[in-house]
């Protein structure tokens, strides 16, 4: 063994050096930043004894865009759109956690209106990210299948969020005290028969895999996860629920209206793979049973609240109230003021606990704004499922964890 | 458009469970107390902050760390403050933590030991605020290079980056 110190790769932030005993058989190995199976740009640099990992550290940082910094340099409702560059698989749940902290600052009330579409996309967004995260991961461990009928109707919904914002990820729908626009006419229609048929469709996913012994072989028993392991790492979200761990902010702290919807929570005990699977698989179908209360029940009236200080006016009015064009113009020139005050305002994201922490100063510009993004958190039980464990279930974990390394890096 | 002002006599606040046993606890950790649109603040002396995280999560139940970041108040002094948000499962209960740093040499105890789960959060601070932590097993930067200069978050370091 040469007596210099290993370096892997050109950078030197996460180095294993190799055990310095001239017996031990380790050696290291670079997984990442281009690997496939570590959904985006992540490395892990593992020291492996044979076919086992030994010690893993991840390196992050490789898309860190300082999105944090870039907050403190606009105005409030322009940094909507920066919070669907954070989690690109779920948009609307980001902007839904930005606009209720600010409307919180604010002390908005919102029409019920733009709740229940609220809560709709949200939940919409959740089975969207639900499918990319089911389709990839069981690509990573082999099922080529899932990831066909995923996409399939992940597309159907990108559809949906095309007709609403125009766009089919970066969305920015959502603004402060409300939405930006009503909804196209038809879309409920849309909704509805995505609603319809969508369980049949969790049928067929679950047919390909639940009872299919190749991937119950390659799930169970791995990545193991205990539920106190998961609340000292700061773990939420189906990673946690999968560990038996009752907690979910949508039924435990309800936000932006949730407290108006019945569903229930998946809580599995295994604190496996596969128990995080069967937990995801449930929420799909828990989710799509809120979209069709929201469609059964969902309110008429204004999508926005009655604030002229803070809610561009209508088209309409600006062009026949002087009072409309000079609010219009102050709004886009020098945005609005937030009161002074700090708020942590937290949602259940596909991942788990998104929060955002927004300070004003009293001005028209964020003075910080920090996001609590769960896959950072749920990033540190990566060290714990794979330590003692075999290579091949490393990919297994970080399929299972769920992660979004533009959350990570922000 | 109106909230109620924010309650911070710490008198009043003792009906709070999270504030009036960190008083009965150790009289001297608390500084200060907020509660601010239904979220409570506690002002915690900075060297008390490691032990009043072990007394939280083992005697009042905020099991959870969620949250863990820090503010700059450039150019007040102190100038840093420490934001620590714990939840508790049982109680269904957030508190928000806070500790004041002066600027020129900002330095707190780490928490890695009460949540290991800290260990990112605290470097992330350290990378981006250069706030260190005593007793953190692996204080590097997280996010930037390793040979980077400066602390991008701090107010003074311009948001285009020094050219």
């Amino acid at each position: 063994m040469p007596d210099r110190p290993y370096r892997a790769g050109s950078s030197n932030v996460a180095t294993l050096a190799p055990s310095s005993d001239p017996d031990s058989h380790t050696m290291v190995l670079n997984m990442g930043p281009q690997h496939p199976s570590t959904h985006g740009v992540l490395r892990l640099v593992l020291e492996i004894d044979g076919e086992n990992v030994v010690r893993m550290l991840p390196d992050i940082g490789f898309l860190h865009t300082g999105i944090e910094k870039t907050c403190e340099a606009k105005f409030y409702q322009q940094v909507v759109p920066l919070t669907d560059r954070i989690d690109y698989l779920c948009p609307m749940i980001n902007n839904h956690c930005y606009v209720l902290a600010v409307e919180k600052l604010l002390g908005l009330e919102i029409p019920a209106r733009a709740t229940w579409v609220r809560v709709m996309l949200s939940e919409l967004q959740r089975i969207s990210s639900h499918l990319v995260w089911l389709g990839t991961s069981a690509l990573d461990m082999g099922a080529m299948t899932v990831f066909l009928y995923c996409f399939r109707e992940r597309e159907d919904l990108l559809r949906l969020y095309e007709m609403v914002s125009g766009q089919r990820m970066m969305t920015s729908y959502f603004r402060i005290g409300g939405l930006a626009l009503d909804l196209p006419i038809g879309f409920l229609d849309r909704v509805r028969k995505f609603a319809s048929t969508f369980e049949e469709k969790v049928d067929e996913y679950e047919d390909l895999l639940t009872n299919n012994p190749i991937w119950r072989q390659r799930t169970r028993g791995v990545a193991h996860l205990s539920a106190e392991d998961g609340i000292a790492l700061g773990a939420s979200g189906a990673t946690l629920r999968a560990s038996g761990v009752d907690w979910d902010l949508r039924r435990d702290m309800p936000y932006g209206g949730y407290e108006n919807f019945k569903f229930e929570v998946p809580v599995l005990q295994d604190g496996d793979v596969y128990a995080r699977y069967l937990c995801r698989v449930q929420e799909m179908r828990q989710s799509i049973r809120i979209v069709k209360q929201t469609l059964e029940g969902m309110p008429q009236g204004p999508i926005k609240a009655n604030a002229p200080k803070v809610i561009l006016p209508e088209r309409e009015k600006m062009k026949t109230q002087m009072e409309a064009l000079i609010y219009h113009f102050k709004i886009v020139t020098e945005g609005f003021s937030v009161p002074a005050g700090e708020v942590y305002q937290a949602i259940e994201s596909p991942r788990g606990e998104m929060g955002y922490y927004v300070v004003s100063d009293g001005t028209a510009k964020p003075y910080r704004v920090h996001m609590r993004s769960p896959s950072y958190a749920n990033l540190q039980l990566l060290n714990t499922m794979c330590e003692g464990r075999l290579i091949a279930d490393v990919v297994a974990a970080i399929g299972s964890i769920d992660i979004v390394l533009g959350e990570i890096d922000r | 458009m109106s909230s109620t002002p924010a309650i911070t006599d710490l008198e009043q606040l003792k009906s709070r469970p999270a504030v009036s046993s960190l008083m009965a606890w150790d009289s001297a950790a608390v500084k200060a107390a907020k509660l601010d649109r239904d979220e409570l603040t506690v002002y915690i002396d900075s060297p008390f902050i490691r032990d009043a995280c072990f007394f939280l999560r083992d005697q009042q139940s905020f099991n959870f760390m969620s949250d863990l970041t820090c503010v700059d108040l450039h150019p007040q002094n102190p100038r840093f403050e420490v934001v620590y948000h714990l939840l508790s499962h049982a109680k269904k209960e957030r508190v928000r933590l806070k500790v004041q740093l002066a600027g020129d040499d900002p330095v707190l105890e780490s928490i890695v030991q009460v949540w290991p789960g800290a260990n990112f959060f605290e470097r992330e601070i350290f990378d981006l605020f250069g706030v260190r932590f005593l007793g953190h097993p692996n204080l590097k930067r997280i996010m930037m290079p390793d040979d980077w200069k400066g602390f991008p978050l701090r107010k003074d370091y311009p948001v285009e980056g020094y050219r």
